[in-house]
């Protein structure tokens, strides 16, 4: 599988742009013409040829880019990534899931020689090449966590799993919707859901704790989530808002298209062997609104959607100021015309 | 099905006789790959087909959670049980084929544990087994006591003793021998973990002891293999699969169930874990409630049940299957 | 009565309780100011809970007020130290000799308590069994966001971050590891605006 890799930036002058191809296997997120919260899971076990979810971690145009602009997010804040301590072992586990994963979905981009503990990983697109001793940090320049994860598009949290709940002791963040690995790390399930609106109520964290509380060996899970985001940075920290947040205000009826973005949050869940831990891998995607409604059913779709959203979760997903502007521009591709159900294109 | 796990088809390549009431099991892959890794106090689901019986038995895993070559299970023989083991015991064979479920861990070790403490009974010594061997690889700290009937029937004694002599205290209750847990749990540092494992009454002591002595609930880990529990007969009513099942003496509900071909959830099978729980659509009669899970106002609500462990006694049962 | 009435917030704000005895041979107490009080509580009580109670205590601002009455109470050993954070050590080596079976109580302000509890989970103890009561300020510590810097004592929302300079506004978030409520920068999308400074609760 070859696939053309993109030099862009998504900071700056933000010259990141979806291809056609990218553009068609965007995953849209909304089923029917409106949102509400729900425990919106289904097994990981492929998908669609050449769509996000065939892959158990998806390789993508923003592949080689997107770990340029990690890589600048650790170098001014190595916070971003934290594991506590009796993490580690579950660090292992997930660098041999991903080294697993990656090296028999894409064998013509990445390799995995094992011989015992004696492994030996290619990466071409990023052009790495590392032997080490698979459980032994010191044969890494990083920990294991860190170490593939900076080779790996998502974002990455890994749970403990004790006392009939997760907790969040290690993880990989640079790519996150607006909250802090280092303010939550230690937190258990509830409490890092604690600023979102509504959830709580509709008891919609209970099923779905119970839910990953199961999630065995051999077979994860996915679900989608999603917000906006203005202009493609990856990295809206709460860290960096106070750099951030001004460009919230800057768009216009004239840019808004091209400057609003669909950000779309592909969870995917693994269990990991060895430790017993959860991995919640985070993958992001972006979509630029004037990409998006060349999908004529996800342009109406979208339009009714955002328009009807309640002022609660628009307002926590940070878009509220900025709603009526995106409600005007999507009205243009909303001819009031019935949409399918589910959420792929017509 | 499931619910959960995957299955993996194994050949037995060896049974061993520990001692006259433990038989040991070797199972490898039939395909000839590797085994997947797990966690130390995971179980798996033994699935056998006895007669017309068809019975699945969680056995923890006491092979080294590194060694993807091979599991390594013990099973103790009960007379008067339901006849998992004594199948077990009496029908299984070298070259056999089996099917058995993915490891799952409903026993973790705490990794943040200072020091693992161990407590074990009789065949209850099975998933600590594999837990000191991970320990031992990771070079964490851990002590083990491990209570046996006598020497004769010391599962694995001699071989942790050999292995861990300063970490392995052995005691014999036909020599009078017993864990002086007073002293074990009163002078523990901060950070001690305890993790119980045997019968009924040895875990209910430990755990009383410990909240006795100030012990966070948080700290005691235990596991306890229940066995579904035999009753009277009772008929039940599957509403979303539109049949009429008969539970027998001897058969757990959710076996039952399984036996007429509807699909129901399951993971550990001893009421445990949660995941078969199951709603009631009504019911004239009585609940048995024999699970870990429910809490007590759902016991008495009517409106669950957990069918891998729990019965029922009355004219009418009628469940969301 | 200095027991404060929290108004209810979100699953990560903590939630104090009534300090009760508990079983146990050892009882390490730590309060400052009017945390004395709740000791003084558990004491009447259980009064023979005294013989095996390590007391520490800081009383800021409130004096020689219950120095005393905790003498009265005859606990195995008081300790009177001038802060929490000049006692830091002294409560490591102590917890070092220390033995599953301990009871943990924390009665006072909010740090107090946030950071105590941080030093007897990080030796071993789990969260949910130390008892908690507050009593006296609701003045919180808050984390920056941004610079990562610890503001103590602060009574107002909004407020200024006392190591970056940036104006925060208070949120509920609260993380046990860092004993902190969040601050985050209240005019990112509006610089300058800065709504008047009004105190928390109020």
């Amino acid at each position: 599988m070859t696939i053309q890799f993109n030099d862009e930036s998504f900071r700056g002058e933000y010259t990141f742009r979806n291809s056609d191809r990218a553009i068609k296997r965007f995953p849209f997120p909304f089923h029917e013409d409106s949102y509400m919260y729900s425990v919106n899971m289904e097994r990981h076990q492929g998908g669609p040829e050449g769509s996000i979810y065939e892959k158990r971690f998806d390789v993508d145009e923003h592949y080689v880019s997107e770990m340029k602009d990690r890589a600048l997010v650790l170098a001014d804040d190595p916070l971003r990534c934290q594991s506590l301590p009796h993490m580690t072992l579950a660090g292992w586990d997930l660098l041999e899931l991903i080294m697993v994963s990656k090296s028999e979905d894409y064998p013509d981009l990445f390799e995995l020689h094992r011989d015992g503990n004696n492994w030996h990983w290619i990466n071409k697109p990023m052009g790495i090449e590392q032997k080490f001793v698979f459980m032994d940090e010191t044969t890494l320049p990083y920990g294991p966590l860190e170490y593939i994860t900076r080779q790996t598009q998502g974002d990455f949290a890994v749970l403990d799993q004790r006392d009939d709940n997760l907790w969040m002791d290690a993880g990989m963040i640079t790519t996150q919707a607006d909250w802090s690995l280092d303010f939550d790390i230690g937190m258990n399930f509830f409490e890092w859901h604690a600023p979102v609106p509504k959830a709580n109520e509709m008891g919609i964290f209970i099923r779905a704790l119970k839910f990953l509380l199961n999630v065995q060996q051999g077979m994860p899970a996915r679900r989608l989530n999603w917000t906006m985001t203005v202009n493609p940075l990856l990295d809206t920290s709460p860290e960096n808002y106070h750099k951030w947040g001004i460009q919230k205000t800057t768009m216009t009826p004239e840019t808004v298209g091209q400057k609003q973005h669909l950000r779309v949050e592909l969870q995917t869940f693994f269990r990991l062997p060895r430790s017993n831990a959860l991995v919640f891998p985070i993958r992001c995607y972006l979509i630029a609104l004037q990409d998006l409604v060349t999908v004529p059913k996800w342009g109406r779709r979208l339009h009714r959607v955002i328009r009807d959203l309640p002022v609660e979760l628009a307002t926590y997903k940070g878009f509220i100021d900025n709603r009526p502007l995106i409600v005007d521009y999507l009205s243009q591709f909303d001819d009031g015309a019935p949409t399918s159900d589910g959420i792929w294109p017509d | 099905m499931s619910a959960g796990t995957n299955k993996i088809a194994v050949t037995v390549t060896d049974v061993s006789v520990v001692n006259a009431l433990v038989k040991r099991f070797r199972f490898e892959r039939s395909d000839g790959g590797l085994l997947p890794t797990f966690s130390g106090g995971a179980h798996t689901v033994v699935e056998m087909q006895d007669g017309d019986t068809h019975r699945l038995n969680p056995y923890s895993l006491m092979s080294d959670p590194m060694d993807q070559t091979a599991y390594t299970i013990s099973v103790r023989r009960d007379d008067t049980g339901r006849g998992g083991s004594l199948f077990m015991h009496n029908s299984v064979k070298p070259g056999d084929q089996m099917t058995i479920s993915y490891p799952v861990n409903l026993f973790p070790l705490d990794l943040r544990a200072r020091k693992h403490l161990m407590i074990a009974g009789g065949i209850g010594i099975t998933p600590f087994l594999a837990q000191i061997k991970q320990l031992s690889v990771m070079g964490e700290r851990f002590e083990l006591h491990y209570s046996c009937r006598n020497p004769a029937l010391g599962s694995y004694v001699d071989e942790l003793t050999e292995q861990h002599p300063n970490t392995t205290h052995i005691y014999y209750d036909d020599q009078n021998q017993s864990i002086d847990l007073e002293q074990l749990l009163g002078g523990q540092p901060l950070g001690t973990h305890i993790y119980v494992c045997g019968p009924k009454g040895m875990i209910d002591w430990v755990r009383g002891r410990a909240a006795d002595l100030g012990w966070p609930r948080e700290a005691v880990h235990y596991e306890e293999f229940l066995a579904p529990r035999s009753g009277k007969p009772f008929e039940v009513k599957l509403a979303m699969s539109n049949k009429v099942i008969q539970v027998g003496e001897h058969q757990s509900l959710l076996e039952a169930i399984e036996a007429a071909g509807v699909d129901a959830p399951y993971l550990c099978r001893g009421g445990a874990c949660g995941q078969c729980e199951t709603d009631v659509i009504g019911y004239d009669g009585k609940f048995l409630h024999y699970d870990h899970w429910l809490e007590d106002d759902q016991k008495t609500s009517g409106k669950k049940i957990m069918p891998c462990v729990s019965r029922f006694e009355g004219k009418t049962l009628v469940l969301d299957r | 009565m200095t027991k404060f009435q929290f108004p209810e917030s979100i699953r990560s704000r903590p939630i104090y309780g009534t300090l009760e005895p508990r079983p146990g041979k050892v009882h390490l107490m730590i309060a400052d100011a009017e945390g004395a009080e709740a000791l003084i509580d558990v004491a009447q009580a259980k009064p023979d809970l005294m013989a095996g109670a390590n007391i520490m205590y800081f009383p800021k601002g409130s004096g020689d007020t219950f120095v005393t009455q905790l003498q009265a109470l005859g606990p195995a050993q008081l300790y009177v130290g001038p802060s929490y954070s000049a006692s830091v050590a002294r409560l490591r080596r102590t917890l070092t000799d220390s033995h599953m079976g301990l009871q943990v109580y924390l009665a006072g302000t909010e740090g107090l308590i946030g950071q105590a509890m941080l030093e007897v989970t990080t030796a071993g103890i789990p969260h949910s069994a130390i008892q908690t009561e507050h009593r006296g300020s609701v003045a919180r510590r808050m984390q920056c966001v941004h610079c990562k810097g610890i503001t103590e004592d602060v009574m107002t929302d909004p407020f200024v971050c006392s190591h970056c300079g940036l104006n925060l506004f208070v949120r509920d978030h609260y993380s046990r590891r860092l004993a902190a409520f969040q601050g985050v920068c209240i005019d990112a999308e509006d610089p300058g605006n800065v709504p008047d400074p009004v105190e928390l609760y109020s």
